[in-house]
């Protein structure tokens, strides 16, 4: 059978949304006030979902303690109290979490123990992200 | 058609083991959850069933009537229990996380009037939860 495993991992980190592309004053009227050159920052909350059989010995789609340490190693390792805007990932992009959700989902394909359906991240309590890679969308999005 | 969920909570004992493994084993595999004193978590449970407005009532399922299944199929069997030892289907299955989904799939499938169920979501934690959708 079937089933799909989420998990939830945070961090916290800073960033500014600018790009050279843009002169200084175009740059305040896209991105706002997330353009203050001293940056700023948030709590994020990763939602990942996986799935697979359930394996009818153990009942479990993967083993959780592997996907924490693969999470702990590969993603709250690398982002939590950091700068984004100073990570490779971000040396030519704008440090959106659109694009940070594109950049996780990429990071979690690498844990082949389970099939990567979603990661789905929160950047405050109002404004969230998801990408599914590009397959096409999957019906369970609700 | 229009999805509907319903939330209901329940409170639940439980251990993973496998009888067939050495304690070292079940140990390596469940690490702190083999503890065989058990331990326990606050579930939430999200069902969602999809269907039809009814023109008359406004409604997809009669929401009361909705808890009332919940709480006969569901929280009345598993709440303040040990799943391991109290709840038939866990007797062989591993009461994971995963598991729970599909046992409370089989436990409402077919038993909510004039509605499909679409989808069991069970949380363990805030930070770990399972879906199931009924897919083989």
């Amino acid at each position: 059978m079937k089933a799909y495993l989420s998990r939830r991992y945070r961090f916290s980190a800073s960033h500014r949304l600018h790009t050279d592309a843009y002169d200084a004053a175009k740059n305040r009227a896209v991105f706002g006030k997330c353009n203050n050159p001293y940056g700023h920052g948030h709590n994020y909350t990763v939602e990942v979902t996986l799935s697979g059989q359930v394996d009818p010995v153990t009942g479990m789609v993967c083993d959780l303690g592997e996907l924490d340490g693969f999470a702990q190693a590969n993603l709250l390792a690398r982002f939590d109290h950091t700068n984004l805007n100073t990570l490779e990932c971000f040396k030519d992009g704008v440090s959106t979490t659109e694009n940070l959700t594109v950049e996780i989902y990429r990071i979690f394909e690498s844990f082949t123990a389970a099939r990567l359906e979603r990661v789905h991240i929160e950047e405050t309590s109002n404004n969230s992200f998801d990408y599914a890679g590009n397959a096409p969308a999957i019906s369970r999005t609700i | 058609m229009i999805f509907l969920t319903r939330k209901a909570e329940f409170s639940s004992a439980h251990y993973y083991w496998n009888d067939a493994w050495s304690e070292q084993e079940n140990e390596r595999v469940f690490g702190k959850c083999a503890n065989r004193n058990g331990h326990g978590h606050n579930y939430t449970l999200e069902v969602t069933v999809g269907g039809e407005v009814d023109p008359v009532s406004g409604f997809v399922v009669d929401l009361k009537e909705m808890k009332e299944i919940l709480e006969r199929e569901v929280v009345g069997v598993y709440d303040h229990r040990h799943l391991n030892l109290e709840v038939p289907e866990f007797k062989e299955a591993v009461p994971t996380t995963e598991n729970i989904a599909i046992a409370i799939w089989r436990r409402l499938d077919g038993k909510i009037p004039n509605a499909k169920l679409h989808r069991v979501r069970i949380y363990e934690m805030p930070d770990l939860f399972a879906d199931y959708y009924g897919e083989p």
